[in-house]
């Protein structure tokens, strides 16, 4: 079985195809890089996603938050959630971790906020 | 008197400062509106910026950061809230900010960095009523990632451009629901990689030579009327659909900010909207520089960098009396090259110009003409609008040259 995909791992955007058997990927093609054959192997098998968002400081305002790695693509509404129930401590600085171990990931601050 | 006042404080005005530094200048002032340097970038919490520049994927704001840091530890001067007014073409600056009230510097060099901004409903002309919640793409981003309010529940975007695919998944991860985003071409402006992660992830559909023909509602918006194009781009009556929404996005396109530029008789090229310049990036007025999106808008924020760097080293050079002009090549192109930037070469070295073509295209050639003679030629697999291309003119091959056109050939 063939799958088309788009890589998503840099702004070139290269169009793969990874060819299937019994559910594993036996070769990808259309990538330019190394990067590329991993990540249609992952999507393919364990899709992942970095996921960006903003989280409700103590004074109401918000801070820039990322996972710092990725997690699985199936929780992303999960971790919205987490995300969302949260609330950080000022000041925040960058790279502070706000939410522990959220689905394999820390809740990182990808900006500063001053008290 | 300064050395070097830079206009905007964002990703160009911030690297062409720190590279004009680097060139052996220490008096910078850096005039930004906002009450923090960073830009646009500072609303753009989603990742991918820095690959080129920094090997990994930062957000906007941790790319700004490096940038922040830098003219901190450098002690680049800047003010904050400053509102720059006016630009003579003798490089007068007139500027306020609620300290210094308004005032007055003149400046050996000038370096443009004002970015862009969103082009408006209002020139779009659709019918129909102007109810609330129709809202810039950008605008949205700035009230979900800066103040935290949502602009609506249900939402349709026009235009599927990066901003307009990034906040597709932005209104979606904070809970709704978006129904379509309708692009009038029938191919996207944006990243193919954001159609993927910001679209497709979500199974949001994407209508390519679709637009958006009546706006309904009296106080909110309560839905739009969508139809498919033909080739000239006018809407086909019997394809019209009406999609119940509260909220639309309009991600249609940016325009270089140059009302300053202007003011200074800056020569303005009608296909950018950004000014008319040399591979250092001056314009046509001497100690003059523009980069950035205020020069033509860019798809990376890495690229930004790199020119502003062109800018502020050429800047020190022009202040050190060091930038001597050699001559004055101006490049030609075909229409299916829009256009290049630079527009003009006035000193011979090697030179990156860069370039958007009008259509999607694939299996093309790139030729560069000194007139009948065919200099360089380069084969691209694709080619889209969406995607600025660069070709690199080795100084040998200007030394000769008497005339520069680029043209496209499709294989």
């Amino acid at each position: 079985m063939e799958r088309k995909l788009t890589c998503i791992i840099c702004p070139l955007g290269c169009e793969l195809t990874a060819t299937l058997e019994n559910g594993e990927v036996v070769s990808v093609s259309g990538n330019t890089c190394k990067r590329g054959e991993i990540y249609a192997k992952n999507e393919c098998t364990n899709p992942q996603r970095t996921i960006t968002s903003t989280v409700r400081c103590e004074d109401g305002g918000l801070v820039a938050v990322k996972t710092d790695r990725t997690i699985p693509k199936e929780k992303i509404e999960e971790c919205m959630k987490i995300i969302n129930a949260a609330t950080a401590k000022l000041p925040v600085h960058i790279g502070d971790v706000i939410i522990k171990d959220v689905f394999g990931a820390n809740i990182v601050a990808t900006a500063n906020k001053e008290v | 008197m300064r050395d070097l006042v830079i206009i905007g404080g964002g990703p160009a005005g911030m690297s062409a400062a720190i590279a004009a530094f680097k060139s052996g200048i220490k008096d910078i002032l850096i005039l930004e509106r906002d009450e923090r340097l960073g830009g646009i970038l500072q609303q753009c919490i989603h990742n991918g910026f820095g690959l080129h520049k920094f090997g990994e994927e930062l957000t906007g704001p941790e790319y700004a950061f490096k940038y922040e840091q830098q003219i901190l530890e450098l002690g680049i001067e800047f003010k904050l809230g400053t509102m720059v007014l006016d630009l003579s073409r003798d490089r007068v600056i007139t500027a306020t900010n609620s300290e210094d009230g308004i005032f007055q510097i003149k400046a050996k060099a000038v370096i443009l960095a004002m970015g862009c901004r969103e082009r408006a409903k209002g020139a779009l002309n659709i019918a129909g009523s102007r109810p609330a919640g129709i809202f810039s793409a950008g605008t949205a981003q700035k009230f979900v990632n800066m103040k935290g309010y949502m602009p609506g529940k249900d939402v349709v975007i026009l235009g599927s451009g990066d901003i307009g695919l990034i906040m597709a998944r932005r209104m979606t991860l904070e809970g709704a629901k978006v129904h379509a985003v309708c692009e009038l071409m029938p191919y996207s402006g944006g990243l193919a990689r954001n159609i993927e992660q910001c679209l497709n992830d979500f199974s949001i559909p994407l209508k390519l030579s679709h637009t958006v023909t009546k706006i309904h509602g009296k106080e909110r918006l309560n839905g739009v009327t969508i139809a498919k194009v033909d080739e000239n781009r006018r809407p086909i009556p019997e394809t019209e659909e009406f999609i119940p929404c509260d909220t639309l996005l309009l991600s249609v396109g940016l325009i270089p900010e140059n009302e300053l530029s202007k003011n200074a008789q800056v020569n303005i090229s009608a296909v950018t909207s950004g000014a008319v310049v040399d591979q250092d990036r001056q314009t046509d007025i001497d100690g003059i520089f523009s980069c950035g999106n205020v020069l033509h808008v860019h798809d990376l924020v890495d690229f930004v960098s790199d020119e502003a760097e062109i800018a502020g080293r050429a800047a020190a050079e022009f202040i050190n009396g060091n930038l001597k002009k050699e001559t004055c090549l101006h490049i030609e192109t075909d229409g299916k090259i829009r256009y290049t930037v630079p527009q003009k070469i006035t000193r011979k070295k090697d030179i990156d110009v860069y370039f958007r073509v009008s259509d999607v295209m694939k299996n093309v050639k790139i030729n560069v003409h000194d007139g009948e003679t065919l200099l360089l030629s380069r084969k691209k697999q694709k080619v889209a609008p969406g995607e600025m291309e660069k070709l690199t003119l080795k100084k040998e091959l200007l030394d000769s040259a008497q005339s520069l056109k680029f043209s496209l050939e499709v294989l």
